[in-house]
């Protein structure tokens, strides 16, 4: 468990830097183009869902999916390619940030449609379950997702046929600038889970092993043929929705209520103080990690931009 | 008279009419408090003058919207909705295509859906094809709707206001690259009929038929042109449904030659269908073939050399101009 533990801090950690360093590039006038959304304060459900999957496992993400392909595995240089608009990107400089695939570690479709990629998991975890493999699906999304119609269907059309699929609801308690209870009137997204016939649990979105040990209890049931779960986390957007958002509908003091409960402050010092690690691993890992993001950067701008014409490719096989 | 952008006239139509008719509601989602307070946005300080009974920030379901928009409207109120980013109408696209179009013929013409659905589209943001993309040419393909799509600040103004004041459901698509440019926009109450196209530069030698945003390329390219001796007829749609038949026949009697602008892509786009107007009632006046400039047929890439590539300029239309002008 020590291990887990720590490869969950290191994930997280990393997810974080990767991301900080994004946040310090948009500063720069005509850095980065388009919307840039991060999932700063989140790591944790990236990294302890993603902690819990085996490399066939599928994930099926959303707009803020940075942290959730890190943590499946994503090259960090293809990812920051991607967000440059770089050829070298993931895909090319199609994507950008707001539905970056990776198909190659499992993260088959990203969508910036809200509640898109509800009935895509259906779909992957009905493959899954045909074909007989020993695999999951596992498809992110947030809070404001489960007002779309689609979540509804979805979750009915899933546990209906046992389908070996999780999903995860990250609740940052934002949906746009609609607090939860302004946009729905449940307390916990979770319960919904009853309604069509599947286990609903909230965990703490700040600890990464709580969503860890929910994800595997989660996997066990899909591979049992027990069918799907919905795992409600319970975390908080740092940042705005997007950088260009000056966040004044976040309370100031909410958003440090929140800081308080970083998610990587509290498992550092968890294993600063059972001793897994020392003040001297954390600095030697900073450094490795400052090594790679800066690495990607550099990749990110060295890369040429795609040329022109390249727009007309990859619309069909 | 006052110079406002696009986001600023819709905003006083919004407003003006609001104050006029107490039937006249909003629902959207961040239409009340948004991410981004501008004042250029058309929704701007509307949810403090009328209150949140009718500026009804909603959850993200486009689907319930449409439906809100529908059921209100046969009850008698005038909803204008909104959708966010064109690409999202498909969530909302049952209940306009299935519903607010053709319930009032399913009724033998016994009830109305007077409703506004405001769309906003557009590429030129890098927010990708899931953000961009032009669909106007889906909406004009169902009878029962009207579709508006200004390209003037004025225009907007005018047609907002006669649109929410239109017994008929109205998709009004607003190209948000219009939203940050002021231009003169009249003050006070008017409106402008749906379903008449409008010469924005009267020409001899050639028809320019354009709307949205494409009307600033046509002019760029017009100016160009006329440095040349060619004199551009430049013909606004506004309204693509009903289309103004007449307007683009009686121009291209005058022309002699056609050129259809659309930032949408070309295949199956609303180009083609004022190409076959031309060819079906115009043919005997044609001295060229018509030509259109339209977006390659792909969705819209993020990377700007590739989002520059798509998008429609002023060099594709002078060069589909000089090829049939001679
Ligand atoms: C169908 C659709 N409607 C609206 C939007 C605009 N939009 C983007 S993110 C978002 C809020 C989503 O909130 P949530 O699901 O809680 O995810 P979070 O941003 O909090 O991670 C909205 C409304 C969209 N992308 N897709
Ligand atoms: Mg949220």
């Amino acid at each position: 468990m020590d291990q887990k533990k720590l490869m969950l801090y290191q994930n997280m950690l990393f997810i974080r830097r990767f991301e900080e360093k994004l946040t310090e590039l948009c500063k720069i006038e005509g850095k980065l183009p388009g919307m840039v959304i991060l999932c700063t304060g989140q790591e944790a459900v990236a990294a302890g869902v993603c902690g819990a999957l085996e490399k066939e496992d599928v994930i099926i993400s959303n707009h803020r999916s940075h942290g959730h392909l890190l943590a499946k595995g994503a090259d960090a240089n293809a990812l920051m390619a991607e967000i440059f608009g770089k050829v070298t990107g993931c895909n090319k400089g199609k994507s950008g940030t707001l539905h970056i695939a990776a198909p190659e570690v499992n993260a088959l479709c990203t969508t910036t449609v809200v509640g898109g990629g509800i009935p895509i998991a259906v779909g992957t975890a009905f493959a899954q379950q045909y074909k007989k493999s020993e695999s999951v699906t596992v498809c992110f999304f947030g809070d404001g997702s489960a007002d779309e119609g689609s979540f509804h269907e979805s979750l009915n059309m899933a546990a209906l046929w046992d389908l070996p699929v999780i999903f995860v609801c990250e609740n940052n308690v934002y949906s746009g600038a609609q607090r939860m209870e302004e946009h729905t009137k449940v307390k916990d997204i979770a319960t919904r889970a009853q309604g069509y016939g599947m286990p609903g649990v909230v965990v703490d979105g700040n600890d990464a092993e709580a969503v860890l040990k929910a994800t595997e209890e989660a996997r066990r049931r899909c591979l049992a043929g027990e069918g799907p779960t919905l795992i409600e986390c319970k975390t908080y957007r740092w940042r705005g929705h997007g950088e260009a958002d000056h966040q004044a509908y976040q309370p100031k003091d909410e958003i440090a209520m929140w800081m308080e409960r970083c998610p990587i402050k509290k498992i550092e010092k968890e294993l600063l103080s059972e001793g897994v690690i020392t003040r001297e691993d954390i600095t030697a890992l900073e450094d490795s990690i400052t090594i790679i993001v800066e690495d990607a950067v550099r990749f990110a701008e060295e890369s040429p931009l795609p040329d022109p014409l390249e727009a007309l490719d990859d619309v069909y096989i | 008279m006052q110079q406002i952008t696009m986001g600023q006239a819709i905003q006083q139509a919004l407003a003006e009419e609001m104050r006029r008719d107490d039937s006249v509601f909003l629902a959207g989602e961040g239409i009340g408090v948004g991410i981004h307070e501008s004042p250029v946005m058309p929704t701007f300080g509307l949810l403090r003058e009328f209150g949140p009974a009718r500026v009804k920030d909603t959850p993200v379901s486009e689907a319930a919207i449409a439906g809100l928009a529908v059921g209100a409207s046969v009850m008698g109120l005038r909803p204008v909705v909104e959708v966010m980013f064109n690409p999202f109408f498909t969530l909302a696209s049952d209940q306009i295509v299935n519903h607010a179009a053709k319930l009032r013929y399913l009724s033998g013409g016994k009830s109305s859906f007077p409703l506004v659905v405001r769309v906003k589209t557009g590429a030129g943001f890098g927010a990708g094809c899931q953000h961009s993309h032009n669909l106007e040419a889906w909406v004009a393909h169902c009878p029962g709707l009207k579709v508006v799509m200004p390209g003037t600040a004025a225009d907007a103004k005018g047609l907002l206001k006669a649109a929410i004041r239109d017994d008929n459901p109205v998709i009004f698509i607003e190209d948000m690259g219009l939203f940050f440019f002021p231009s003169p926009v009249p003050e006070g109450d008017y409106t402008i009929p749906i379903g008449v196209a409008d010469i924005k530069k009267p020409g001899r030698d050639v028809t320019v038929v354009t709307w949205s945003k494409m009307l600033g390329v046509a002019f760029k390219a017009a100016a160009a042109l006329g440095q040349e001796g060619i004199d551009v007829e430049i013909l606004d749609l506004r309204t693509l449904l009903p289309l103004d038949k007449e307007a683009v026949i009686k121009s291209v009697q005058k022309t002699g030659r056609l050129v259809v602008l659309h930032e949408a892509t070309r295949t199956g786009g609303f180009g083609g269908e004022v190409a076959a107007l031309a060819a079906e009632e115009a043919f005997s006046y044609l001295k060229a073939p018509v030509k259109r400039v339209t977006a390659p047929d792909i969705p819209v890439p993020f990377s700007p050399p590739l989002e520059k590539f798509y998008i429609p300029n002023e060099n594709q239309l002078i060069e589909a101009v000089k090829s049939i002008v001679v």
